[in-house]
């Protein structure tokens, strides 16, 4: 099967002007993506990830946010550019989200089977009776009976929840599917049943699909291809089994040295040190210069280059600058 | 030679609610040596803040004993209970909660010795201060910043001086890190487990997380329901699981190794009600290896094999 592209975002800089300052919240970032192919988006608390999911959307909330500038192709056309009513065609329709908190996108007085319903009638030509019996079968692709569809949100567990987040994200069947910690707030045998869910729908539908994580051990589980983000940029992109078995970034390496591994006895944790750097008073050159072990006098005054140092995998370091010329 | 500080025999802790009463820890049995930490791991609301604060008396108990050094602290008075809190302290996932966002760093560090009333003089106090400061690393120029001015990683730190301040023999770790990035996680960990051998401290270590639990515990205890389901050293839990929820929870674990290809045990449905539960063991409705005596026959945690205790008919009807 050829590859084709779905996702292509170029440079793609989001600020937040806010009285303290400007946060520079997204910065120069770059990622692409097949049809059908899942990309884990991996980064510390503040990096920038739900901002990035957010500015595909264009759901950035403005004011404070802002797109300062870079293009988000979908299929060839160049989100940034579309109108406000333009986007409301694409949202759920072509790109849909699921967030952490099933909650807050829940309705809490509509019946769930209503609330799913209400984006296929939105998208698709359909009666209000067709609607809702689509609703139906989603709701069993997820796993709940449709006779619960009248039943309220709060009437369901957190897990379930999020099954019906995932309902509504897939219900028509779009091409990308952002979900931003689908599993954060759920216990892990939960998670185990959501993340396996989704593998499979996702496989069903041949959906391409951003997954927002800060958890390796998802990434290892469900993901094709791995971007780490740091302080708004993307540091390196690889293929799962490239990057976890050749991490190339300090950060990235910092990161697997950081979490206790449950298949080794001998587990020292090697944390990173320092903090993550304040967006809105980021530091110049290599945003990861003063947590780097390896860094520099030149890290602190350029910004490296995005570098592949082979296999399309891209590293921001410039210790891997040297295979630049090759 | 290993020396029990703490035992806790047959502790119960029910809370009663409008809808019946509920059974939030029911009858569990453990102990730490000292120096030593028990990790108890379980999902939310299985039970672990609950008995961790039952531990030390913060809530007060339905049912049992709470051994500390051979004294059952339950039947201690106001005075001794005084001495107990000096040597017994806790430290909470959120720190920010915990903190009083009006005093400053050094202030909340100083608090415990004004609370307990020490008689020091002032630079006697600063002096600690600085020193606890300096134990858990935090840089003496941030003394005089509220908690709020702080990240997540220094905040923990500050509730850990505190919880140093007077010098315990047991801290009750309640999810320390649960609340932190991986990198500062790591970090935290890094200084308890120095803390640790550096003042002899004794840990009950609570987490939902196993692969952290795994990383600190000597011994691990996993909670279902307000019960223990397995009590076992650390090392063979992972090796070779003997409850069925132990190794469900163990395979719903995301590894991060991408060479990893575990079979998965997915558990169906949720946890159910810890109110007026119904006799039988309490995983009963989700257990893949159920039989008929365990829906009415609450399982007992019985001795496997040397050090390693389990709750569950099925294992115990293999093993004899
Ligand atoms: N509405 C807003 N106003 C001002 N700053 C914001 C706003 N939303 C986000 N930010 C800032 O932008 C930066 C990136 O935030 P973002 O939420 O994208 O990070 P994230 O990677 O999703 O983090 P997390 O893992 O905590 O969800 C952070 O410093 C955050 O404080
Ligand atoms: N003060 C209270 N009144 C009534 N019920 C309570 C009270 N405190 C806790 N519970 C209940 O007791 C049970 C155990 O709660 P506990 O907080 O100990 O769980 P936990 O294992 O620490 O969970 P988590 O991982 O979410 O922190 C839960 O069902 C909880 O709802
Ligand atoms: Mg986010
Ligand atoms: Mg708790």
């Amino acid at each position: 099967m050829s590859k084709e592209k779905l996702l292509d975002i170029e440079k793609l800089t989001i600020h937040y002007v806010t009285d303290d300052g400007v946060v520079c919240a997204v910065n120069d970032l770059n990622l692409s993506l097949d049809r059908g192919e899942t990309v884990g988006l991996v980064g510390e608390t503040g990096a920038g990830k739900t901002t990035t999911a957010l500015g595909i959307l264009r759901l950035v909330p403005n004011p404070p946010g802002k797109i300062i500038g870079g293009k988000i192709f979908l299929d060839g056309e160049n989100l940034i550019a579309k109108t406000e009513s333009e986007m409301r065609k694409i949202r759920g329709n072509k790109v849909s989200m699921i967030f952490q908190d099933p909650m807050t996108s829940l309705n809490p007085v509509i019946p769930i089977g209503e609330q799913i319903a209400e984006v296929i009638s939105l998208h698709e030509r359909v009666t209000a009776k067709e609607a809702l019996k689509k609703a139906e079968e989603m709701l069993e692709k997820v796993g709940i009976g449709a006779e619960r569809s009248k039943e309220f949100p709060h009437q369901f567990s957190g897990g379930m929840r999020q099954r019906v987040g995932i309902a509504i994200a897939l219900a028509c069947n779009p091409e990308l599917l952002i979900a931003d910690e689908p599993t954060t707030a759920l216990d892990v045998t939960i998670q185990a049943q959501v993340l396996e869910l989704m593998r499979g729908l996702k496989k069903e539908f041949n959906t391409a699909m951003i997954m927002i994580t800060h958890d390796l051990g998802i990434v290892a589980k469900i993901c094709d291809k791995v971007a780490i983000m740091y302080a708004g940029s993307i540091v390196e992109f690889a293929d799962k089994y490239d990057l976890f078995k050749n991490p190339k970034h300090p950060y990235t390496v910092g990161l697997f040295g950081s979490i206790p591994n449950i298949k080794n006895d001998d587990d020292t944790l090697k944390p990173i040190m320092g903090l993550m750097p304040d967006p809105s008073n980021l530091p110049s050159g290599c945003p990861f210069h003063p947590r780097c072990e390896q860094a520099g006098a030149e890290c602190a005054q350029v910004v490296p280059a995005n570098v592949d140092i082979g296999n399309n995998h891209f590293v921001k370091c410039v210790l891997f600058r040297k295979q630049e010329v090759e | 030679m290993t020396e029990k500080l703490l035992e806790v025999k047959n502790l119960k802790k029910y809370f009663k609610t409008a809808k019946g009463l509920l059974h939030a820890v029911d009858d569990i049995n453990f102990s730490i040596n000292k120096g030593e930490t028990l990790g108890l791991v379980g999902e939310s609301g299985c039970g672990k803040s609950t008995t961790g604060r039952v531990v030390l008396r913060l809530l007060e108990a339905s049912g049992g004993e709470v051994l500390f050094n051979g004294e059952d602290i339950l039947q201690y008075n106001k005075k001794q209970m005084s001495a107990f809190r000096e040597n017994a302290q806790i430290v909470f996932q959120d720190p920010f909660a915990s903190l009083n966002p009006r005093m400053s760093v050094s202030e909340i560090i100083a608090e415990p010795f004004i609370i307990n009333k020490k008689s020091m003089s002032k630079t006697e106090r600063y002096q600690k201060v600085k020193k606890l400061m300096e134990t858990v690393g935090l840089a003496s120029r941030l003394e005089n910043t509220y908690p709020h001015e702080l990240d997540g990683g220094r905040r923990q730190r500050i509730g850990i001086a505190r919880a140093l301040a007077l010098n315990p023999s047991f801290i009750v770790q309640d999810e320390p890190v649960s609340a932190l990035d991986v990198s500062i996680q790591a970090q935290i960990l890094n200084l308890m487990e120095d803390l640790q051998k550096e003042f002899g401290l004794t840990y009950l270590f609570i987490s939902h997380d196993l692969s952290v639990i795994k990383h600190v515990s000597n011994n691990i205890a996993v909670m279902y329901l307000g019960k223990i389901v397995e009590m076992t050293d650390f090392s063979s839990i992972f090796k070779d699981p003997l409850h069925p929820y132990t190794k469900a929870l163990l395979s719903a674990i995301p590894i991060p190794n991408v060479d990893d290809d575990l079979e998965r045990i997915l558990l169906e449905g949720d946890v159910p009600s810890p109110i007026a539960p119904p006799p039988g063991c309490r995983f009963y409705g989700r257990c893949f290896m159920r039989k008929d005596i365990c829906k009415d026959v609450t399982p007992e945690l019985l001795q496997v094999s040397e050090g390693r205790y389990c709750a569950c008919h099925v294992v115990h009807g293999q093993d004899g």
